[in-house]
């Protein structure tokens, strides 16, 4: 390729970039990723306020049992007095994690971060497939959908919980929400399957092939590395999903009996044709689903890597290290997905193979929690919101990692199996952890996306208001956990011993109804800051790494003008004797007397 | 594969990393495909150990020689679509037109031999729907299974090659309207990958399905 091609090839980029788009074509059916990026962006704030209600319906049954639900309970059950039908609860719970886990946190994490930041990050002008990429985010829509409108069929929405074990979930006759509910809930997933797979394409093609000059692999930001690594994991656990969620699909319409054992009855009716497993449903979606809970996790610690390395002004302690525990919790996270399935009666000799497996995943993972508080160690922190919360990452993530390391013991995991204690080892890791994390990202590139800053004042009320209050809505739950309080029961002080565990629930009810409250905070400063935020400048929080020193603040379509940028060092060079006194030493910078720094200064 | 005057789409600096990004995806794209019926295949396996007997006794009732024919079919339809990738590659146009309609005319081959075979199946019963029966009864359920996975497996092959179908329509139109040409022969070259990999699903589903336990 001789220079004068890359001059003309560049021009004609520049000129490309002047035509004027429709507004339709700008931001509606947009190919570029930072826009791509930001409707993701707003269609998970939506999912994530129709997660949350989920939830509190969910806490109001499980604190004020069978007693008229506030605002909803008059417009949806008036027939009932305003109280929850006893069929509607698992519908609650079932969708309140198929909404979180696949339309708030997935597209939260993957779909906001990777294209709004994979090509800023290593200097490209778009992902590598614009129009697949366009695809990606509205196959989002019909998931959304379906979702939406299973709670409006014959039988409501689904019931056996998010992941819809049969013969429960592959029988039409088994529950109400079984019906039709179930059906729906299997085409939305594909449909969310089909945007991840081609979003995770794009993600790995666009890393592997369109890093700019100098921006070698180990040059790239932790946020790039960690959703690259998550696309791999999404990219080869999600078909094998794909193809349990279609034998489900047969099952259910078809007749078929993959997962249909033999002789079941259901309401005194035989079921069906038997013969099947309903163990290989446990073992294909847990192929996958495993894998998913990582993820859900990978992407936030490395936007909390970059959060952290910023705020402390120090380099990031062991990055390589940093990058191999990625690459080591991804490789792990395939071969562990036995251990939700410890109940289902299996081998004690597999069940001791995948519990080694599992606790072997707490070493990346304490490497990670070390490195991190490496860079905090004597370093002057700067209090910013998406600091803040990246520490309550931090933070959090020990206490989800260490419950987790509970469960990961079988004899342990028998006595804890279905009870609250999952439930809050789980909301540890993706609310304390995962969303936090997103949180994070959101304030710390809101003005790289928006060009304006949103309220230092009201993220920090937002930030103290979640942290607390989520603390006071989940911890209980390892308590009520230990004391065999079970999940998915619609009224668990029908039996005696867990009478006197209401008044600790009515309390966590309240604290969720108000750290609801509290990300309305959020959504109004989001808002209003579009409008009305301080104008961000180039880099308000001077970060080194690339996504902040494209030539204009909201560069056009194509990113970075007439050339794409050379690299010349690592992210996170905060400590290199060249820096400015802050630490301030940019990727894009010529090293002193270089050729290329002379050339910088005409 | 160097070259000037092929199109660069604006995020790709020139047409040689344009190729190798098209290629990469693509080839990901394939990965993921092999783990989707790597799911129906670990499927196939685990009722295949679990019930040998009925997989012996119901691939019996699949029609060898039509699948004999059909696995000859579509690898000669492979053969046809690497000559166009070939051709594509020489910037022969009528060439590359021919060898996309010979292409298109075996897969329409394959997906009506098919459709005589899936007649059949209905017109026995071995659909696994509320009419399902085999003439062993003490073995239908788990031959309901077998034939389950048959419809399931051959089902998804027979969707992948009607969307191959749509592809090499579009190609052909490409062809037609002068749009493939040596320097941007990657259309041609990428759904030759995508052919070929439809044709490998089909080598293992042919013995899988209808040789196994033939001899029993």
């Amino acid at each position: 390729m001789s220079s004068t091609a890359t001059t003309i090839h560049t021009e004609a980029h520049a000129a490309h970039a002047e035509h004027e788009l429709s507004f339709v074509r700008k931001y509606i059916f947009s190919t570029d990723h930072k826009i791509i990026g930001i409707q993701f962006l707003f269609t998970v704030l939506f999912t994530l306020g129709l997660g949350g209600l989920l939830a509190l319906g969910v806490r109001w049954q499980l604190a004020y049992p069978w007693t008229k639900v506030p605002i909803f309970g008059e417009l949806l059950w008036s027939d009932n007095g305003g109280a929850m039908p006893a069929e509607v609860y698992p519908m609650l719970t079932t969708m309140h994690a198929s909404v979180m886990i696949f339309l708030v946190i997935i597209p939260g994490l993957s779909g906001v971060f990777g294209n709004f930041c994979i090509p800023l990050q290593i200097g490209a002008r778009d992902m590598a497939f614009p129009t697949m990429n366009m695809i990606s985010y509205w196959f989002m829509w019909p998931a959304i959908l379906f979702f939406v409108a299973s709670f409006f069929v014959t039988g409501g929405a689904a019931t056996f919980g998010w992941t819809s074990y049969p013969p429960g979930a592959g029988n039409l006759q088994a529950a109400p929400g079984s019906l039709h509910g179930q059906t729906l809930w299997l085409l939305g997933l594909l449909c969310v399957g089909v945007s991840s797979l081609l979003g995770s394409v794009n993600y790995i093609t666009t890393i592997v092939k369109l890093r700019t000059k100098g921006m070698s692999f180990f040059r790239m930001p932790m946020t790039t590395w960690a959703l690259f690594i998550t696309a791999i994991l999404q990219a080869f656990a999600l078909p094998v999903l794909t193809a349990a969620l279609i034998l489900q699909v047969a099952d259910r319409e078809f007749m078929t009996s993959f997962f249909r054992p033999d002789d079941l009855v259901i309401n005194n009716e035989p079921a069906g044709p038997g013969g099947g497993q309903p163990l290989l449903w446990q073992h294909l979606f847990w192929f996958y689903s495993h894998p998913a809970v990582y993820i859900m996790i990978l992407p936030a610690m490395g936007v909390v890597s970059d959060v952290i390395t910023t705020f402390a002004r120090k380099p990031l302690f062991g990055y390589k290290p940093m990058v191999l525990a990625v690459a080591g919790i991804a490789f792990l996270g395939f071969i562990v997905w036995g251990h939700h399935m410890f109940q289902s009666g299996m081998n004690p000799a597999l069940g001791m193979t995948f519990m080694t497996s599992t606790m072997l995943i707490a070493l990346p993972s304490a490497v990670k929690v070390f490195n991190w508080l490496g860079t905090l160690w004597g370093s002057r922190i700067r209090w910013t919101t998406p600091m803040l919360n990246a520490l309550a990452f931090v933070s959090m993530f020990v206490i989800g990692g260490l419950s987790g390391i509970f469960m990961a013991a079988t004899p342990v995991d028998i006595y804890i199996h279905d009870t609250y204690y999952i439930v809050g080892h789980i909301h540890y890791v993706l609310f304390g952890g995962s969303l936090f994390g997103l949180f994070a990202g959101l304030y710390y590139w809101y003005p790289k996306m928006f060009g304006r800053r949103m309220s230092e004042f009201w993220g920090k009320v937002h930030f103290a208001g979640s942290f607390v209050l989520f603390n006071l809505v989940f911890f209980p739950m390892h308590i009520l956990g230990m004391g065999g309080f079970p999940r998915r029961y619609a009224d668990p002080y029908f039996f005696e011993t867990w009478k006197d565990t209401k008044p600790m629930n009515q309390m966590m009810t309240i604290a969720a109804i108000l750290l609801g409250f509290f990300q309305l905070i959020l959504l109004l400063n989001f808002f209003l800051s579009l409008r009305r935020g301080e104008k961000a400048g180039h880099n308000p929080w001077r970060a080194n790494s690339l996504e902040w020193h494209t030539p204009e603040i909201w560069p056009g379509h194509g990113n970075w003008g007439a050339r794409t940028p050379t690299v010349h060092r690592g992210p996170y060079e905060y400590a290199a004797p060249e820096s400015e006194e802050d630490g301030y030493y940019p990727q894009t910078t010529p090293p002193p007397g270089s050729q290329a720094e002379r050339a910088h200064a005409h | 594969m160097h070259s000037h005057d092929a199109p660069v789409a604006h995020q790709f600096d020139d047409a040689g990393q344009q190729q190798e990004a098209v290629t990469l995806g693509m080839w990901l794209f394939l990965a993921q495909e092999i783990l989707f019926f790597g799911g129906l295949f670990l499927t196939y396996a685990v009722y295949r150990s679990l019930y040998p007997e009925a997989y012996a006794a119901a691939s019996h009732e699949l029609d060898i020689t039509l699948g004999g024919i059909n696995t000859a079919v579509l690898i000669t339809s492979s053969l046809t679509m690497a000559m166009a990738v070939h051709s594509a590659h020489a910037g022969r146009r009528k060439a590359i037109l021919g060898w996309l309609v010979a292409t298109l005319a075996l897969g329409g081959a394959f997906l009506g031999i098919k459709a005589v075979e899936y007649a059949a199946k209905f017109e026995h019963h071995l659909f696994p729907g509320p009419h399902f029966q085999f003439p062993d009864p003490a073995l239908a359920a788990p031959a309901r299974i077998y034939y389950s996975l048959y419809f399931a497996m051959t089902g998804m092959h027979a969707l992948h090659m009607v969307i191959g179908f749509g592809i090499l329509l579009w190609l052909i139109w490409l062809t037609a309207r002068g749009r493939i040409t040596a320097q941007r022969a990657a259309p041609v070259e990428m759904t030759g990958l995508y052919w070929h990999f439809v044709d490998i699903v089909w080598i293992f589903l042919f013995p899988l399905l209808y040789l196994i336990g033939r001899h029993g």
